[in-house]
């Protein structure tokens, strides 16, 4: 298939991965900052390819994974009002609340439904005008265009049963709390090609100047992210720090200008909290003034809810890169798939449920890290 | 009266963690596992139960019987490729198949919803009985009920069947031995994309159709040409990845395979990629894996790609030495993971 089997080429990875060894002369730590990048890492065993002084850590870019516990409790309370019928992207489903998930609620009577669009949400909106249609607005750069698109046609169509529940997040300041933070490790980032497909690469200009760190914008199969970071490897050593565009198939450097309009017309950039880091100023976008009325929270009156995140669960360390999930004590024991404490374990993009899927048995890897158990 | 010592009152299922059913109960994975191993094998526990196969193999009199039964449910009730109909018979069709028996004959139990319309239950009855002539087996008895409306999804079947065992082979994760080849009679995933794409209204350049189809008379043809056949499964819910993994945990081997070597067609792969599935977990309704002697395997493909429904046989991994019951596979790029089951139904992705 085009622009995937010459992507997942062995014959090219291997070049690639002989490329980077080749370049490499001292140790280097890199990271990936998109959690489509860590599975593809992990289910490719790419990481196996590279050499011992090169060392990839997973970076914060799982949408669902970063989705605050209380942001959870707020959908789980809102999907449980009869009235309700809540919309929600499926992966967001198996993400434990405080006490529990939607699709538990869903087993309970709550109308909660799958949909690839959250135009699929207005549709249903329209269809039923007896009743509060909600979406989960979950997600970066990538779903938010088409997340304000919703809020627009939902306006245009004069809905007033429509609404969202905005959890929105952004890349740049989170790489940037990653790089102030006093335990920093990353000297590199491969940057995540779909955000960067939406907003460009113009922003991590700045980021890459001020922090002196490499910014390679890179794909999601094996050979993208090996090109990725030979592009990286080839800066660190050579003492540059800028930004390169590996995924040049997708990336211009001004990005989607329309998509970028819609965002910057419905959303306002905002504080965000992020599960397991914590509050990272103007990191997340918030509905506009003029889009205030199809805010959930107000309609529903959860905006005030706090919640504590289960004490056991590091995923905050994961997200930054600081701890990898076997690591974790709980890893494969007291938090698994079925039973997670945190949302890094049940993400298809989470740094831990790639590292349970494809990696949790001994001797099944010979990139296993010492500590699996 | 004295309960017997291993009878509980209390649920072997924790409740505190599943205090209802939810659908990955029944979704092929880790879940339903659990469910059947802790709460239906220990409350109906027998040595036909535990042998833990698509069906159960009967001595009467004799000869040697298949029996299965399997229910369906199924919404679109009709979909590209097939319906519930053809589905209810194919299904259990292919349970006996696994079985090594001769499928013979069927039962179906029908669960109407009040207001299904006339003109589907007669479509739906005429597309089983064409699968039943296709696949050489009999309607012989049955039973219908009609459920209020809301009550039932338009229409629910259960089928049973019986199929006679003429040969001597064990069929069974029991047989399996380290060495053995695994056999794939074709491409995977296109059952369940084929479903989904109905159901969620997504389109496609050209309609990906569901492969279901009956397996008997393929499997008839490796064991009258006398194959040492050692294992069958049919690739359902959960796909190739669950199939191999309940055969590896009952024979207590590793298995390994080739991602390279598994077949899986580029619409089925570009709507994998959209939806943010894997191939090796999407259902199937006409595809199984045969497990038998290395040696055997060059026959054993030859006879199957001389079948319609084994035009692409094809050999994708074997079992290992390994007694840890673990399926491997070699990753395009040449490096090896594990393919585990997963714990519920695969949800769609964010991006």
């Amino acid at each position: 298939m085009k622009f995937i089997d010459e992507y997942r080429d062995a014959g090219a990875a291997r070049r690639y991965a002989e490329a980077i060894a080749r370049a490499t002369t001292r140790p280097w730590t890199i990271m990936e900052v998109c959690g489509g990048q860590t599975h593809a890492i992990v289910k490719f065993g790419v990481d196996a390819l590279l050499p011992p002084t090169l060392t990839l850590v997973h970076g914060p870019g799982c949408p669902v994974c970063v989705t605050p516990v209380e942001m959870l409790d707020k959908a789980i309370e809102i999907a449980s009002r009869p009235e309700v019928i809540f919309c929600s992207f499926g992966d967001m489903l198996r993400v434990p609340g405080s006490s529990r998930d939607l699709l538990a609620v869903k087993a309970t009577g709550g109308d909660v439904r799958i949909v690839y669009s959250p135009l699929d949400a207005v549709k249903i909106a329209r269809e039923h005008p007896d009743r509060q249609v909600v979406f989960f607005a979950v997600g970066f750069e990538t779903t938010a265009p088409a997340n304000a698109l919703a809020v627009v046609q939902a306006g245009r169509q004069g809905l007033a049963n429509f609404s969202v529940l905005v959890s929105h997040v952004l890349v740049p300041p989170a790489m940037e709390a990653i790089l102030a933070s006093p335990g920093n490790r990353v000297q590199g980032f491969l940057a995540a090609g779909h955000v960067c497909t939406v907003m460009g690469t113009a922003e991590y200009e700045p980021i890459a100047k001020k922090y002196r760190v490499p910014v390679v914008v890179t794909g999601f199969e094996p050979v993208d992210i090996l090109q990725g970071l030979y592009l990286c490897v080839r800066q660190l050593e050579e003492g540059r720090a800028e930004v390169e565009n590996q995924y040049a198939r997708s990336v211009r450097r001004e990005g989607n200008p329309a998509a970028v309009q819609l965002i910057r017309q419905v959303f306002r950039v905002r504080a965000r909290k992020w599960r397991g880091i914590g509050e990272i100023p103007q990191s997340g976008l918030g509905l506009a003034e003029e889009y205030a009325a199809f805010d959930a929270e107000a309609r529903f009156g959860v905006a005030d809810r706090t919640a504590a995140e289960s004490p056991d669960c590091r995923s905050g360390l994961v997200l930054q890169g600081v701890m990898k999930p076997p690591e974790c004590p709980a890893f494969g024991t007291r938090c698994t798939p079925e039973h997670p404490l945190g949302a890094t374990m049940v993400s298809s993009e989470g740094a831990c449920a790639a590292y349970y899927r494809y990696r949790r048995r001994e001797g099944a890897h010979e990139a296993v890290p010492a500590t699996e158990p | 009266m004295e309960s017997p010592p291993d009878f509980s009152l209390s649920c072997p299922i924790p409740i505190n963690d599943y205090p209802h059913v939810l659908l990955a109960h029944g979704g092929g994975g880790t879940l339903m596992h659990q469910l059947i191993e802790r709460m239906f094998v220990p409350a109906f526990r027998n040595p036909l139960l535990d042998a833990r196969h698509d069906g159960a193999v009967l001595a009467a009199d004799g000869a040697r019987l298949a029996f299965t039964t399997d229910a369906y449910v199924v919404r679109p009730l009709c979909f590209p490729g097939g319906d519930i109909g053809s589905l209810a018979v194919n299904g259990t069709v292919n349970d006996l198949a696994m079985c090594g028996a001769r499928p013979l004959y069927l039962s179906a139990a029908f669960i109407l919803e009040e207001g299904l319309p006339m003109q589907t239950l007669w479509r739906i009855v005429q597309s089983m009985r064409r699968a039943a002539d296709a696949a050489g087996v009999q309607l012989v008895t049955g039973d219908t009920k009609v459920v209020d409306r809301g009550k039932g999804d338009g229409i629910f079947i259960t089928t049973a069947g019986i199929g006679a065992i003429s040969h001597r082979l064990i069929i069974a994760p029991a047989s399996v031995r380290p060495g053995d080849a695994i056999l794939l009679n074709g491409d995977i995933g296109r059952h369940g994309i084929a479903i989904m794409a109905v159901r969620e209204g997504l389109e496609f350049e050209a309609a990906i159709e569901s492969d279901c189809a009956p397996l008997a008379d393929l499997v008839g043809g490796l064991l009258e040409a006398g194959v040492e056949v050692h294992c069958l499964r049919d690739l359902t819910r959960g796909g190739l990845a669950s199939a191999l993994n309940e055969i590896a945990e009952a024979a207590r081997l590793g298995i390994g395979i080739e991602e390279s070597s598994i077949p899986v067609r580029e619409d089925v792969q570009g709507a994998c990629e959209i939806l943010g599935f894997d191939p090796l977990y999407v259902a199937n309704e006409g595809r199984f894996v045969c497990i038998l002697p290395a040696s055997e395997a060059e026959r054993a493909l030859r006879i199957m790609r001389r079948h319609p429904l084994g035009v692409g046989a094809c050999l994708i991994g074997h079992v290992t030495q390994d007694t840890s019951p673990l399926v491997t596979m070699r990753s395009r790029i040449g490096v090896s993971r594990v393919v585990d089951m997963l714990s519920g139904e695969q949800l769609p992705r964010i991006c």
